[in-house]
């Protein structure tokens, strides 16, 4: 599924949409250049999730955590050299927590992720606008695309 | 005498300092991993422990001969508790704790941002209430002091820290790794010509944003060089500079209106900024508030300033149980929660 995004905030709603369909162990990985909008897209989500406070980038701490209707762990592994070293981050014990897990620059550890999982890649258009492309690695993870796509058709 | 041993571990350097009394400096040793993380373009977690583990002993030992103290002079240890990298953190804090087990003194569990604050307390005293802008790679906040230990947060970023964007514009530009000085630099060569955005947000807030600025530094540039044409990356590091400046200087300057301290204080690694320290000295000027800025190897990540931070705890007896742990994300609100 392939969705335009005008700006930041239409970024934002949907992700917000996708916060509130999400169910525990999610697995969310974020791809797009630097600038792309994949903090955003995440704070979007942390609304949807009900995060109430400030979500900002976890690129310092590599993973920070939100407290929501479910747990959110926000990842960045822009700074990772090897993929490996999410392993020494306890990547195992976030995915097991029954939250939801995003990962940004996510797709430098694809092979430790597990398959069912959601990739969503943010491509600049413009200086403002993202085609935001998902793709669906399981069943679970489809079904929740399918909602997904059910409450953007509605306009919701 | 009072003497504390520091010791940092939250993310890229190796830290022990041994300081008297929270004032006198005995010894402040920094192992730097910069060099190492350079080839990476920034922080590597596990690589970071590695090195916290394996220079830490070298170090202690270093600062106890440079203090000349054998273990008998320490009355209190003191480590970073949070924030930072877990990995890193775990290995001061484990130090930390087996040392103070084995010599019989109390430990004192120290929020890495109070330290940034704290670095201040080591160039003299310091009149309370006061306004600090803490500004590094992993935060940008304005925090509130009535009195020792009290922290309230009067704003942050919404998204990236102001150092963390001039480690993303460095790479944009390849100046690499840390950016903060590598911007700075260049930027005196160049002029602030290119009109990026100031992100003041909402009227009246104190937060800040530099995703937005980044963002924009980044299509300038892919413009630029889509055209054909060669970017002028001086003066695209200067006009970067004066965004983000213009705009810690202007949300400071709200804050110090607002609440009339008796000190602005700034601290972490962007205060070692030269064109930062010239605005707020400005601003202290223009407000008629005393300024206090750490030398730039306080203001860098250094244990000295760790010692500064436990010195109130130490003086109130307000000791942390061998229990405690490292805290990824710790909070300033929490600094005596753990006591």
């Amino acid at each position: 599924m392939q969705v335009h995004s005008a700006g930041p905030r239409a970024t934002q709603e949907l992700a917000e949409a996708l916060g509130r369909l999400a169910g525990p162990g999610a697995v969310l990985v974020l791809s797009g250049p630097l600038g792309a909008g994949k903090t955003c897209f995440v704070q979007g989500l942390a609304r949807g999730l009900g995060v109430t406070g400030v979500v900002n980038s976890p690129t310092f701490t590599i993973v920070k955590e939100y407290r929501g209707r479910l747990p959110l762990f926000h990842f960045d592994l822009y700074r990772l050299e090897d993929p490996e070293e999410l392993w020494d981050l306890g990547l195992e014990d976030y995915l097991a927590a029954g939250g939801v897990c995003a990962l940004e620059w996510g797709e430098r550890a694809a092979a430790l992720l597990p398959r069912d999982r959601l990739d969503i890649a943010l491509q600049p258009g413009g200086p403002r606008e993202r085609e935001i492309l998902f793709c669906a690695g399981g069943p679970v993870h489809r079904k929740l695309v399918e909602e997904l796509m059910d409450c953007v058709d509605t306009g919701r | 005498m009072a003497n504390i041993l520091a010791i940092e571990t939250s993310c890229d350097e190796t830290a022990v300092a041994i300081v008297a009394r929270g004032r006198e400096i005995l010894s402040n040793q920094v192992a730097s991993q910069i060099e190492t993380h350079a080839r990476f373009g920034g922080v590597v977690p596990e690589i970071a422990s590695r090195q916290h583990l394996l220079a830490l002993n070298p170090l202690i030992r270093t600062a106890l001969a440079e203090a000349g103290l054998d273990w008998d002079g320490i009355d209190a240890v003191a480590v970073t508790q949070g924030p930072g990298l877990v990995g890193a953190l775990l290995i001061g804090v484990s130090a930390a704790k087996a040392i103070a087990w084995a010599l019989g003194k109390p430990v004192l569990a120290v929020n890495h941002m109070a330290g940034h604050i704290y670095a201040n307390m080591l160039a003299g005293p310091v009149r309370f209430p006061l306004v600090c802008l803490v500004v590094s790679g992993g935060h940008t906040e304005l925090i509130y002091m009535e009195r020792d230990l009290d922290f309230r947060l009067l704003g942050q970023t919404r998204d990236d820290a102001a150092g963390e964007a001039f480690d993303k514009v460095a790479r944009i530009l390849d100046l690499g790794y840390p950016g903060g000085p590598a911007v700075d630099r260049l930027a005196r060569q160049g002029s602030d010509v290119l009109d990026f955005p100031r992100a003041l947000l909402e009227e009246g807030s104190l937060d800040f944003s530099f995703s937005g600025l980044k963002t924009a530094v980044l299509n300038y540039c892919h413009n630029v060089r889509q055209r054909g044409q060669e970017v002028n990356k001086a003066d695209v590091a200067a006009s970067f500079q004066a965004a983000v400046v213009d705009v810690l200087v202007q949300k400071t300057a709200q804050a110090v209106r607002q609440l009339r301290p008796a000190t602005l204080l700034a601290a972490g690694g962007v205060a070692a900024n030269s064109r930062l320290r010239a605005a707020l000295a400005e601003l202290a000027r223009q407000e008629n508030v005393a300024l206090g800025i750490p030398p730039p190897e306080l203001c860098t990540d250094n244990a000295a300033m760790i010692a500064a931070a436990a010195w109130p705890l130490f003086a109130s007896n307000r000791h942390s149980p061998l229990s405690f742990t490292a805290v990824p994300d710790l909070d300033l609100a929490a600094v005596v929660e753990n006591c």
